[in-house]
């Protein structure tokens, strides 16, 4: 019952957590996988490689051991610029995540570049991390802060975009490539065609869908770009902003303090070259090294069998999910145009309620806002509940989940 | 605890059928609360008589444990005595709610009750009665809950 386009029991055993039993004796069926992944053999053991042989501060040091780190360090550089197709590798910033790389933006481009009356688009299906720094930006500079909306199959509303546009005011417009809570796949080459046509700058926010797509940045042609390296069996702690080399040599850095300068005098200081502009302080070296055995595994799968599995794993569970009795679905029905995150509600019970009776039969789903109350509002409810798959689920898991539900059910007498 | 201990018949006709569901006009105690990371939302309302409770009621939307709690609670102190309702502890609400072995995730959906119940307590006990020592006591207690 493996889906047909990769080996998963091979992949299975990479991930060491996945043998272990959750509440007693119950395997665990992790379907937690938009919140963070499991991190494979390679990704764990390359961290601890670091640590064991060749610990040591990265840039400064002209030590065997400082060499080897430094090297390891860029090198991840080089193969995320390989990974989601850079040309210029000083334009890949390592951040905590993209949350980090978000904020980044607001403070060190946004300042400069948003002023009163102007306008910053965001979507009705954003994450909080890209709601909340703009709401703080339009709201300091006298500016504002536009939604597009999203219908009732899940989608944006692009003419709303395209009004946004005509008053001329818009500075920015930034949206997930896929919605964390729906699934849902942004027409994201359309939106960004549509800004480029105006002059306006425009920001992805990639933290779900670097893992789960290919993703090309110089197809894409946008102005910034962020995700995390957590989501895509990494390690937590890493993240990665990608901007157009012009416009980070015209930001002021985030962060200040070691690393990130050229010369530092009594009352100046002139700035690193990129990307060290951007990277004050001892970076997380270890993770980053980690991040490197992750894109390898990822790579060695290839993307698009990553997402051909998902496509197949996922419709399997919306077929299987849709005849549970009282079960509400969000998110577009159509299977192309969603990933591998289902966001459901069974009858009155309470999302919580569900993951605590579902999570003793080993399966860890995700319930609750999922950071996106934004969007709840317009779906108008308090909480969803959230299964979302990755490399290493299975049809079997899926039939567990479906049968635990059925469980929940008649606890609650539905 | 197992679900099919928590989710019993008592609680999930509290949740689907909560006594003292809604509002009062001009309460002596309004308090409202949230628990930020479930989302559980708690308002409640409270009009005092000769020291004592002479009416409580509550709105709110959340999971069947928090509605339950809430719901329970507005009878737990409907007639008594403030001093009483003043006093009540995590373990007086878990007792009455029948769950006493709650992992650390689900017992803040049980006191989220409590802490709103107690921090309407110490804006009326602070504000309206002036006794900030009295107030202060309870404040601490609301805010160690969770």
């Amino acid at each position: 019952m493996q889906t047909s386009v990769i080996n998963i029991e091979s992949i299975r055993n990479d991930f060491p957590i996945l043998k272990r039993k959750v509440h007693k004796d119950k395997p665990l069926v992790y379907f937690d996988n938009a919140a963070t992944s499991q991190k494979p053999i390679q990704v764990i053991d390359s961290i601890s490689n670091y640590y064991l042989n060749y610990n040591s501060n990265i840039h400064r040091a002209v030590h065997e051991l400082a060499e080897e780190s430094t090297a390891a360090y860029e090198l991840t550089r080089d193969k995320v610029a390989k990974f989601i197709n850079v040309k210029n590798r000083v334009e890949l910033i390592f951040v905590r995540g993209t949350t980090e790389a978000i904020n980044l933006i607001a403070y060190s481009w946004g300042r400069q570049n948003v002023q009163k009356d102007d306008i910053v688009v965001t979507t009705e299906y954003e994450h909080h991390s890209n709601i909340v720094p703009w709401q703080i930006l339009t709201k300091e500079k006298g500016a504002k802060l536009e939604y597009i909306g999203v219908d009732d199959n899940g989608e944006l509303i692009l003419d709303q975009l395209d009004t946004y546009l005509d008053t001329g005011k818009v500075k920015l417009v930034t949206f997930s490539q896929m919605s964390n809570v729906l699934g849902t796949i942004s027409k994201t080459e359309e939106i960004i065609k549509k800004c480029r046509q105006k002059g306006v700058r425009v920001l992805v926010d990639g933290a779900q869908s670097v893992p789960h797509l290919k993703v090309d940045i110089q197809k894409l042609d946008c102005d910034f770009f962020a995700f995390s390296a957590h989501k895509m069996l990494g390690p937590t702690g890493v993240g990665v902003l990608w901007a157009r080399k012009e416009l980070l040599e015209n930001m002021v850095p985030f962060n200040t303090g070691g690393d990130m300068i050229r010369e530092v005098h009594k009352y100046e200081t002139t700035w690193n070259d990129l990307p060290y502009k951007f990277e004050a302080g001892t970076p997380n070296i270890a993770d980053v090294i980690g991040f490197s055995a992750a894109l390898d595994y990822l790579d060695k799968i290839g993307m698009d069998k990553v997402r051909e599995h998902e496509v197949e794993l996922t419709k399997y569970a919306l077929d299987k999910i849709s005849a549970v009795k009282g079960i509400v679905l969000y998110g577009p029905p159509d299977i192309t145009k969603r990933g591998g995150v289902i966001s459901f509600n069974l009858g009155d019970i309470h999302p919580h309620d569900l993951a605590t009776i579902i999570d003793e039969d080993g399966i860890a789903i995700r319930s609750g806002h999922h950071c996106a109350q934004v969007l709840m509002e317009r779906l108008d409810v308090s909480a969803t509940s959230r299964a979302s798959f990755y490399i290493y689920n299975t049809k079997e898991e899926v039939d567990v989940f479906i049968r635990s539900l059925n469980r929940a059910r008649e606890l609650f007498r539905l | 605890m197992s679900s099919a201990d928590i989710y019993r018949e008592i609680i999930l006709d509290y949740y689907r059928n909560p006594r003292n569901y809604g509002k009062i006009e001009n309460p002596d105690i309004s308090q409202k609360d949230s628990n930020p990371l479930c989302g559980d939302e708690l308002e409640m309302h409270i009009n005092l008589r000769e020291n004592k409770v002479a009416d409580v009621k509550f709105t709110g939307k959340g999971c069947a444990i928090s509605q339950a709690s809430a719901s329970m609670l507005t009878e737990l102190i409907m007639g008594k005595d403030f001093d009483f309702v003043k006093k009540l502890t995590k373990e007086d609400i878990l007792e009455n709610l029948g769950l006493h072995e709650l992992g650390p995730a689900r017992i803040k959906c049980a006191l989220l009750s409590l802490k709103v119940l107690k921090y309407g307590i110490y804006s009326y006990v602070s504000e309206k009665l002036n006794d900030t020592v009295s107030a202060d006591k309870i404040k601490e207690e609301a805010s160690g809950l969770f």
